[in-house]
């Protein structure tokens, strides 16, 4: 299988602010939130990165994402690398996270079409995309509609479908069921399997052991910055249910678990 | 590059002209201010002019023979009258505009009385009540007769007794001395308002409810994001600036005082228009990208907003510095200052004593400091700290 993405030694440190180490009761200047990462996604696998908040899921995707630099390392996506050709890479993948909104005064085919617009996507393609993508999670009776004036779940699918306006064939989902509700959740997960079918890489961060288990192939185990575990779901698993494993796992790392 | 600019131009574009509220919000201001000022206008001729169809009253006490005439000349009410006593209280009382109190034999005295002498001259009293409007200008006229009264009876030569042109201020002379007094500053203002009502917005606004995050996860390039809100923004601070600037020269001539023939900015040609519209543009780059820099430093709206105060100030200022300096009197150097250069191209212009070279200079520098803007916008917005700030 191609190798699509290959994170080899990715680094990020943030400075804490003084209003940060005050709040957080710290002496610590520095924080290492991603530290020497590396693991490898495959065409046409769904990887999951696991952990617990603040082990460094969001940053990776970030980073990824070339939304922020790495301090060392380097991530290789389709060939191009974060650090040096972001602006392909952002052209090479389809990112998606609760934190990205769309604005609220535009219609969900005003911003298709605007999103295709800074894809190059050309205009055929697009309108052909639009109808496809529209019709498959029922945007089509609301293209016309506000942002503003649609429903929670009907959003998160606007956004899922600019992001992947282009056509990608890496794409990286940060928690992608938070905050949905059952039935707009299924549409997703559904989604991200038919993806996969099609031959797409698809990379997933989530604390949701059940959907890691539904979903994905193989899956990196994330605690305090560093990749503990990255293998596939049966290894990882080695018998036991994930949540068991994944706990028996930070136990090892950090400690007894609170 | 081109397309990316523009298609984040447009979106800038759509999103402003979608939402009616915000497009009222920047025309109004040409109406209002033109309402605004036509109504000072009136209010202000109300004030201090006279209804046309008034008489002035006047008393004269002691009113000598060589006096009716000339009094009569004015066409005001003229009576006689002894009671000097009555008559004050009458013009303290806003009922009597004046009272004229002659000494006793006036042409006698008058005639006899020499200069040399070192006596007092003979002397006239007239009461007034500068409160009363009617009353302030029958005081004036009627000085006005007497001096002049008085220099026919002692004539030894006359100033612009022929009746000549002697006043060789052109039209475009007096329009330009109102016009580049008041127009920089104001200029200056109507461009500061419409870009601190679009930048906060178009900038921490999208910071704020997080959609700047979803434009950078594209392969379009920060510069081009940058480049593509200055421009738009530009575009609307420009309609914004432009309603405010007809309202205001449409309304100027009515809030002069209706003088509509000399304060006209008709006097001004196309080339002038042309010059003016050229500075705009490089000042509204200016002021948005200054704007956009301090609006991408804040979190939200508010912060920005907070942020554009002192700058606020300093265009102000810089839009004051207009009305007591002469373009002319500046080196070629004083156009390489931002905002500076504005204020004195555009009291140049109105002055129709603009200099070429210094519009040039001013253009190149307004140019170089949006472009070197718009770079430091762009790393801003590839900064983590300032992107994802909370």
């Amino acid at each position: 299988m191609r190798e699509l993405l290959q994170v080899q030694g990715l680094t990020k440190t943030f400075r804490l602010s003084a209003k940060q180490q005050k709040l957080e009761k710290t002496r610590e200047k520095v924080r290492t939130a991603v530290d020497h990462l590396s693991f490898t996604a495959y065409e046409g696998e769904i990887f999951g990165l696991l952990g617990p908040n603040g082990a460094g899921k969001t940053t990776t995707l970030r980073l990824l994402a070339t939304l922020i630099r790495p301090d060392s390392g380097d991530a290789m996506v389709d060939g191009a690398s974060v650090v040096r050709e972001p602006d392909e890479v952002r052209g090479r993948i389809g990112f998606l996270t609760s934190e990205l909104k769309l604005e609220d005064c535009f219609t969900p085919n005003y911003l298709f079409n605007f999103f295709a617009g800074l894809h190059k996507v050309d205009p055929a393609v697009r309108d052909r995309r639009r109808q496809e993508l529209f019709a498959r999670f029922g945007i089509d009776k609301f293209a016309e509609v506000k942002v503003a004036n649609l429903s929670t779940g009907m959003k998160q699918k606007v956004s899922l479908v600019v992001s992947i306006v282009h056509n990608p064939d890496i794409i990286i989902f940060d928690e992608p069921t938070n905050g949905l509700d059952v039935l707009t959740a299924k549409v997703v997960t559904d989604f991200l399997q038919q993806l996969r079918e099609e031959g797409k890489t698809i990379i997933v961060s989530t604390h949701i052991f059940s959907l890691i288990e539904k979903l994905c192939d193989r899956v990196g185990i994330i605690i305090s910055g560093k990749m503990i575990v990255c293998d596939t779901l049966d290894r990882v698993c080695g018998g036991m249910n994930l949540e068991d494993r994944f706990f028996d796992i930070y136990r090892e790392t950090v400690g007894e678990a609170e | 590059m081109r397309n990316g600019v523009l298609t984040i131009m447009k979106k800038e574009l759509d999103r402003f002209f979608g939402d009616r509220r915000m497009v009222f919000s920047i025309l109004m201001p040409g109406i209002l201010i033109y309402v605004m000022y036509c109504f000072m206008g009136v209010a202000m001729g109300d004030a201090f002019g006279v209804d046309e169809d008034y008489t002035p009253t006047v008393r004269a006490a002691g009113l000598p023979a060589s006096m009716e005439p000339l009094l009569q000349q004015t066409g005001f009410a003229v009576t006689a009258g002894e009671d000097e006593a009555a008559a004050r209280e009458a013009v303290a009382a806003q009922t009597l505009d004046l009272l004229l109190v002659f000494p006793e034999d006036f042409d006698r005295i008058t005639a006899d009385y020499e200069v040399s002498s070192g006596l007092p001259a003979p002397n006239v009293e007239i009461y007034y009540n500068s409160a009363a409007t009617s009353s302030a200008m029958a005081y004036q006229a009627v000085t006005g007769l007497l001096d002049a009264y008085e220099a026919q009876m002692v004539n030894k030569f006359d100033v612009n007794a022929g009746g000549g042109a002697y006043d060789l201020a052109t039209v475009e002379d007096t329009a330009g001395s109102i016009f580049s007094m008041m127009m920089p500053l104001l200029l200056m203002m109507f461009l500061y308002s419409g870009c601190a009502a679009v930048a906060p917005e178009s900038i921490a606004g999208e910071k704020e409810r997080g959609t700047i995050a979803t434009m950078l996860i594209t392969p379009i390039r920060r510069s081009h994001i940058a480049l593509g809100k200055i421009l738009a923004l530009a575009v609307i601070a420009m309609i914004s600036a432009a309603s405010s600037t007809v309202g205001t020269i449409l309304s100027l001539p009515k809030m002069m005082g209706g003088l509509t023939d000399t304060v006209n900015a008709a006097i001004y040609g196309a080339r002038e228009y042309l010059l003016l519209a050229a500075v705009i543009l490089s000042t509204v780059l200016v002021m948005v990208t200054i704007i956009s820099l301090l609006s991408a430093f804040a979190k939200t709206i508010k912060e920005a907003q907070t942020y554009a105060v002192p700058f606020m100030l300093l265009v102000m200022l810089l839009g004051i510095s207009g009305m007591f300096g002469s373009s002319g009197e500046q080196g070629l150097w004083a156009y390489c200052i931002p905002l500076y250069n504005s204020v004195q191209c555009m009291t140049g212009i109105f002055s129709f004593s603009v200099l070429p070279a210094g519009v040039a200079v001013s253009l190149g520098a307004n140019a170089a400091v949006t472009l070197a803007g718009v770079l430091v916008l762009a790393r801003m917005f590839n900064s983590e700290r300032i992107i994802f700030a909370k």
